[in-house]
């Protein structure tokens, strides 16, 4: 056969020289069995060899932002549960703080350290999707079912609070939808000791295992520099050895208020992202631990000043048969309620107007509370920001999410921007993946958890 | 099978009996409701237990299209393309509300349901379901596949 | 440096190409002439005393129905700035007109602008100039328009296959 390789008789002449002059192209997606989420890779190969990638996005496009547009401020809330859907509770939040920001007000202490609970939990329920589905592709299933086993159980907490397991739409511009439910420690504690048991036995499953780190020691590596010129946050760039967190950085909420640790890596390369996260889920149970330690009580939502709403005010009072006292109240429900009367009632309620809508308790049993639902529900009505403009960010599980919101000064949002943390590591995947072989494109893509839903919007 | 109406209806049943018990699925998942879908294909509510717990990533060996999520339009191609290469028989799961209506996703991105490209067995609404729900819809198409083998 | 003293510093340093400052809820935005912006940004990154490595946002809004905005300028450019060794945030803007909406294109500073300015120009149709590959980002090819327009109707549909609803 001579100085022929077997690859020259598949592929033609000179393919086996390196001259590269018999490119093969291969497309990957956007159904693609070993990936989850809808992006196409199209694939330069020499041999076996990545040499170019093309990444196309776009197929989970929504109209997140045109959408926001479109309803007062807190019809978005629902949208924002749909971006990052593993961790949904951190994008309500930084959306409604980000409308704070507009407003001006400030949430109370303990809703702040509920948005704090909820969102490390959230947290750790994307790091364990992140890490499970990616070891998964790898071959490893039972880490998976470890996983998702473990998610279950953080998953019956957000459950407990919100009402829903993945679509919670648990944040209101102001505050929060509910109070935490009763003997909600106990039960996190109890959910943390069992996720705490998964986590050790994923750690001695993964962080030592040959196949598992031959697939990932070294492979989808890019340099410090060029993870901070890609603009790339969270998880990734603290693989690289840079301790950026929005969490320390510019504390939001009840951050400042907690100790935890900043997990860094050193490499930059998919296996120090693994070691990033896994280390991460153990320092947000630590923060919920000592948030829940440090919950103060009182009100959990504010008014349209920022002034806090006490919780008695919240008791429907008509249903504890004290009627006496809503007979006193001089206002009366037009018949019409657009009608002609609607200046009368802005005068009557503005005083009472809150950003926060009522308990439906309240809606539905007292003419206060029916009103105060209908002054923010109301077309042209509702929570309106002064004009303005604002860039909000947290730590999402991903990286910076930031919420950018113009307001024109009525009570709907005039543009409502997202910025996505997973999109620049998709940017920059063709830059991961060059050079490397093809079957590294599947633990690359996964260590960057991609969610397609924020990444298209 | 062209025997006897008697003989033909016993194999009949006995091949639907079997197919609802070996269901092999394409999942086509897109968006949110592939969560709950993970959810329910694992270990806490298994739906191992219904013939359906094995996955097929070519649509040329699976009978069930699972359209899981949100399809857009520069997906919609893609999914009527998956469906036209399975074989029959097969069916269709729309998974969750945006794929049965569309759901709250009415904009100049989205399709309003899949039963506008491709025929739907069975809906399972929800945003997203829950894992009970989705086990109930595979029930139904259990049924449905049990009945439907008399039609071939 | 705080964010007051950021301001300064840009309008010391190229004068009329600051159009103006404000400070609004702690967010320091500067809007930057056109033709200035990309020496702006440079110098944004490479001073030693603002050293802004990080693009942390690129986008744009469409002014058209913002009140008393009607007949300014349409679109805005966003650049949102962070800096990892100071700590401190910035934002630029640049303003375009409608019948030329085009901007310089930052790719030259940071790779990360490349896919930001395809969204922009898929959602906007503001091009920028200079730009190595300006496709459509996330819609398809096919599509007509620019949906983030606010005169882009919000369900107005283009399918490429199944009914025209």
């Amino acid at each position: 056969m001579g100085g022929r390789t077997r690859r020259e008789i598949y592929l033609g002449e000179g393919s086996g020289t390196g001259s590269g002059s018999q490119h093969l192209y291969v497309n990957m997606g956007p159904s693609h069995p070993a990936m989850h989420g809808v992006i196409r890779i199209v694939a330069e190969l020499d041999g076996e060899t990545m040499v170019n990638a093309d990444v196309e996005i776009g197929y989970l496009h929504r109209a997140f932002e045109k959408e926001c547009e479109a309803g007062p401020y807190n019809n978005a809330i629902p949208y924002t549960d749909r971006l990052n859907y593993v961790s949904p509770l951190i994008n309500n939040f930084g959306y409604a703080s980000c409308v704070e920001k507009l407003l001006g007000i400030e949430a109370t202490e303990r809703c702040q350290y509920i948005r704090v609970i909820m969102s490390e939990i959230s947290r750790i329920s994307d790091h364990l999707t992140c890490i499970g589905a990616s070891a998964m592709e790898l071959g490893a299933f039972t880490v998976f079912l470890y996983m998702i086993k473990a998610r279950e159980y953080l998953w019956e907490l957000v459950e407990d609070v919100t009402g829903a397991r993945l679509t919670i739409s648990y944040a209101r511009v102001g505050g929060v939808k509910a109070d935490l439910p009763d003997g909600f420690a106990l039960k996190v504690l109890k959910a943390f000791k069992e996720t705490r048991q998964v986590l050790e036995e994923v750690d001695k499953l993964l962080t030592g295992n040959r196949i598992f780190m031959d697939r990932m020691v070294g492979v989808g590596a890019l340099s410090r520099a060029e993870t901070i010129a890609y603009a790339i946050t969270g998880p990734l760039l603290r693989a690289a050895g840079v301790s950026y967190d929005v969490r320390r950085a510019q504390p939001y909420w009840a951050y400042d208020r907690v100790e935890f640790e900043i997990p860094t890596g050193r490499n930059g390369d998919n296996y120090d992202r693994y070691l990033v996260r896994l280390a991460e889920m153990e320092q947000s149970m630590r923060i919920v631990e000592q948030a829940l330690d440090a919950l103060p009580g009182g009100p959990i939502n504010v008014d349209w000043e920022g002034r806090a709403i006490d919780p008695a005010s919240y008791v429907d009072r008509g249903k504890q048969g004290k009627t006496e006292g809503l007979l006193l109240i001089p206002i009366t429900l037009s018949p019409n309620l657009a009608g002609l009367e609607r200046p009368v009632h802005r005068a009557v309620n503005v005083a009472d107007k809150r950003v926060v809508l009522p308990p439906k308790e309240d809606t539905y049993g007292s003419i206060e509370g029916l009103m105060n639902h209908f002054m923010l529900i109301m077309d042209g009505y509702g929570i309106r920001p002064p004009k303005g403009e604002a860039y909000f960010a947290v730590e999402g599980a991903n990286g910076e999410l930031g919420f950018y919101i113009v307001s024109d000064g009525t009570d709907r949002p005039y543009r409502v921007r997202c910025r996505p943390p997973c999109l620049p590591p998709m940017a920059a995947l063709p830059r991961m993946i060059e050079g490397e072989m093809v079957a590294d494109v599947v633990p690359t893509f996964g260590s960057i958890n991609m969610i397609a839903g924020e990444l298209d919007r | 099978m062209g025997l006897g109406g008697f003989f033909t209806g016993k194999l009949d049943e006995a091949i639907g009996w079997a197919r609802k018990y070996s269901i092999f699925q394409y999942p086509f998942v897109t968006a949110c409701c592939g969560m709950e879908y993970m959810a329910t294909a694992c270990s806490h509510y298994d739906v191992d237990r219904f013939g359906a717990g094995l996955p097929r990533f070519s649509p040329r060996q699976s009978d069930v299209l699972f359209v899981v999520g949100t399809i857009s339009h520069k997906m919609a191609p893609v999914l009527k393309r998956v469906y036209d290469q399975m074989c029959e028989p097969k069916w269709v799961v729309a998974f969750g509300v945006c794929t049965c209506t569309g759901g709250f996703y009415d904009n100049y991105a989205t399709v309003m349901g899949i039963d506008t490209i491709i025929p739907v067995d069975v809906y399972i609404p929800g945003c997203p379901p829950r894992p009970e729900s989705v086990i109930d819809g595979l029930m139904k198409l259990q049924e449905k596949i049990a009945a439907g083998a008399q039609r071939y | 440096m705080d964010g007051q003293a950021i301001l300064l510093r840009l309008t010391s340093t190229f004068g009329p190409g600051i159009v103006e400052t404000h400070d609004h809820r702690g967010d320091h935005t500067a809007v930057v002439e056109r033709s200035m912006i990309l020496e702006a940004l440079r110098f944004c990154r490479d001073d030693p005393d603002l050293q802004f490595n990080v693009l942390m946002d690129l986008t744009a809004v469409d002014y058209l129905k913002y009140p008393e905005r009607e007949f300014g300028p349409r679109f805005e450019v966003v650049y949102h700035l962070y800096s990892l060794p100071h700590n401190h945030r910035l934002r630029l803007k640049v303003r375009v007109e409608e019948d030329d909406a085009r901007a310089p294109s930052a790719v030259p500073l940071w790779p990360i602008a490349n896919w930001f300015e395809r969204e922009i120009w898929d959602m906007f149709g503001i091009r920028f100039d200079g730009h190595p590959d300006l496709r459509r980002l996330l819609m398809y090819e096919e599509f007509q328009g620019h949906p983030l327009r606010k005169d882009y109707p919000v369900n107005k549909r283009q399918p490429l296959i199944g009914p025209r609803n």
